[in-house]
């Protein structure tokens, strides 16, 4: 580093065509969205439109697919949050025997390729001979999702100092109100932050909800459908733009919860079960 | 806080937390058993099956699974068909992990040392929203853009470049009649899909580099150029490691991308759907399924030798 802060141009050209890389294709799925041509993917758009917006509105396979989606995302990151937060507290409590294990343990489900989780489930589903239903997809998704909201509630865990909860009982107060008062409030944003991430992990996950979910359709599912035989391309364009949306949001709002934190705790969350 | 609250009562629930109290083992104890049940009995008991399975075999006149212990399905798993799967997907993992290295290390290095402030939160987005968003947008959008009448082949025919495209999809083994039915299509968009997943880790260890190391070295008359071959990248090394695990594990198991965007000679993960679903071989997609578990596991030791869970 001859010139102190001052990179070379050759590092600053690659290091914004990496970005670029990463950002031109979803920015495309916003043109072709908007585009006349409902036969091919062709490009440039010979015109644009609006109509399929409210074509897709008017589907209803497309509704029902969103629909049970948003139910399944919900209760896997309610699951989520109740096994991670509780993880999380007994991991970050004390070091005790085997402490390693557990991490990974919550963090083998998304170690290992999404399809080995996936083909152990429905294997074990099979053999126990439980149908498949809405509730197969949530044991699925929860399980995978407890990882997240446990990565973001171990981080806020190491930061609460125990002499807090200690000051607390020492002022009277009782468990539930050092809970209520104490906890929470220090936990709260970790917990939203780590919630969030498990929604949108959920909302989008394809690969174990292939093996888990026999008949019915998640949003990823039917898009999954399209992509490998491809009978209403507009239709797609609008949902897949309607998902960058959609999952967009709450990373966004992870990001502004948790930043001044953990930063660096995100990354191994979403090693999400491909 | 304002408020002042009422001191806690005596009553039963007081007496069952002074309890806790005393027996912090007691409450570990409790606080792991629902997640424990859960990890152990839903995921590892599953998982144990599969395994289980891939020991059992598939009777040749009926169709139907043996249930008697064999090691038939694993000599299965090790015919030249099977292998060249195995192999096949192995060597593409390899490469999009290379390639990814290769990609993420000036976008960590800029964003570690470089950015600051505003720039630096924009870096850190920059990375986080591709690695969250849809896996199959992301896919859709790569279709669009290596479809026949797509952006690529736009882009190539009014430059007038043509030439150069069809000489690379002229390259044997890789190449092949478009971008979106060969290995070149699969490798870009595996890469796409997993690239983010290198940066953050690679970025991670960067930052963990003290600027006074970099000074020594720089005063001690390196030049950059060897800085960085002597320093930075030995000492990035095992981010480059933690971030491999990632694009390695998750392409190795990705059966999604060489469907949509690819030949037709499988890969692991596609060997195991279809041997799972039409074929109704589940030993043997079990089998499958053991490969990367092993093959991770192998990965898996070698990172920590090298000290890349710490980078993690």
């Amino acid at each position: 580093m001859h010139s102190e802060r001052r990179s070379s141009l050759l590092l600053k050209i690659s290091a914004i065509a990496g970005l670029l890389f990463l950002h031109l294709p979803i920015l495309l799925i916003f043109i072709y969205a908007f585009t006349t041509e409902d036969k091919s993917y062709q490009f440039p758009p010979p015109g644009l439109t609006l109509k399929w917006l409210a074509v897709t509105w008017n589907r209803p396979d497309v509704w029902d697919a969103l629909g049970l989606s948003l139910r399944v995302a919900t209760v896997s990151t309610l699951f989520a949050i109740v096994l991670g937060t509780l993880c999380a507290a007994a991991v970050s409590k004390s070091k005790f025997f085997g402490r390693e294990a557990i991490s990974l343990l919550v963090i083998l489900p998304i170690a290992l390729p999404g399809i080995i989780t996936g083909i152990s489930l429905r294997s074990a589903f099979n053999i126990l001979d439980i149908p498949f239903s809405t509730f197969t997809i949530i044991l699925g998704h929860a399980t995978f999702c407890i990882v997240v909201v446990y990565n973001n509630a171990i981080a806020r865990f190491r930061r609460i100092s125990g002499s807090l909860i200690e000051a607390s009982y020492d002022l009277g107060a009782s468990a539930f109100q050092t809970f209520r008062y104490i906890l929470l409030p220090n936990l709260g944003t970790a917990l939203l932050a780590g919630g969030m991430l498990a929604f949108a992990l959920s909302f989008d996950e394809v690969i174990v909800t292939t093996f888990t979910a026999g008949q019915q359709q998640t949003l990823p599912i039917w898009m999954l459908e399209e992509l490998v035989r491809p009978r209403q391309r507009p239709v797609t364009n609008v949902v897949a733009m309607v998902v960058v949306l959609v999952t967009f949001l709450p990373i966004l709002g992870a990001y502004y919860l948790t930043r001044d934190g953990n930063i660096d705790q995100k990354q191994t969350t979403k090693a999400t079960n491909r | 806080m304002n408020t002042v609250l009422a001191p806690g009562k005596l009553t039963i629930w007081t007496r069952i937390f002074d309890v806790f109290w005393r027996r912090p083992g007691l409450v570990i104890f409790l606080l792991l058993l629902p997640p424990l049940l859960w990890l152990g009995v839903i995921y590892v008991g599953s998982l144990f099956t599969l395994l289980l399975q891939s020991f059992f075999s598939i009777d040749e006149f009926s169709g139907l699974v043996r249930y008697e212990f064999t090691l038939k399905t694993y000599k299965e798993l090790l015919s030249p068909a099977n292998f060249d799967v195995i192999l096949r997907t192995i060597l593409m993992a390899c490469a999009v992990t290379i390639c990814a290295a290769i990609i993420a290390f000036p976008i960590a290095y800029y964003a570690a040392r470089y950015a600051r402030g505003r720039m630096k939160a924009l870096f850190y987005l920059g990375v986080m929203l591709p690695l969250w968003s849809s896996y199959l947008v992301k896919i859709y959008a790569w279709k669009l853009i290596l479809a026949k009448e797509g952006i690529i082949n736009w882009i190539v025919q009014i430059t007038g470049t043509d030439f150069l495209l069809n000489s690379i999809l002229s390259i044997p083994v890789i190449g092949g009649n478009s971008l979106s039915i060969s290995y070149i299509g699969t490798f870009i968009v595996l890469l796409y899909v997993w690239l983010p997943f290198m940066i953050l880790p690679v970025q991670a260890a960067l930052e963990r580099i003290p600027d006074n190391l970099l000074h020594a070295s720089d005063d001690l008359g390196a030049e950059p150029g060897q800085t960085l071959r002597l320093i930075t990248i030995p000492l990035a090394l095992p981010g480059v490691i933690a971030g491999s695990i990632f694009t390695f594990s998750l392409t190795l198991g990705d059966f999604i991308v060489p469907q949509i965007i690819g030949s037709s000679r499988r890969f692991i993960g596609q060997a195991v759907y279809a041997h799972q679903g039409t074929a109704g071989n589940i030993p043997l997609a079990a089998a499958f399924a053991v490969v990367p578990i092993v093959v991770m596991a192998i990965y898996l030791i070698m990172a920590k030798r090298q000290g890349a869970f710490d980078a993690l």
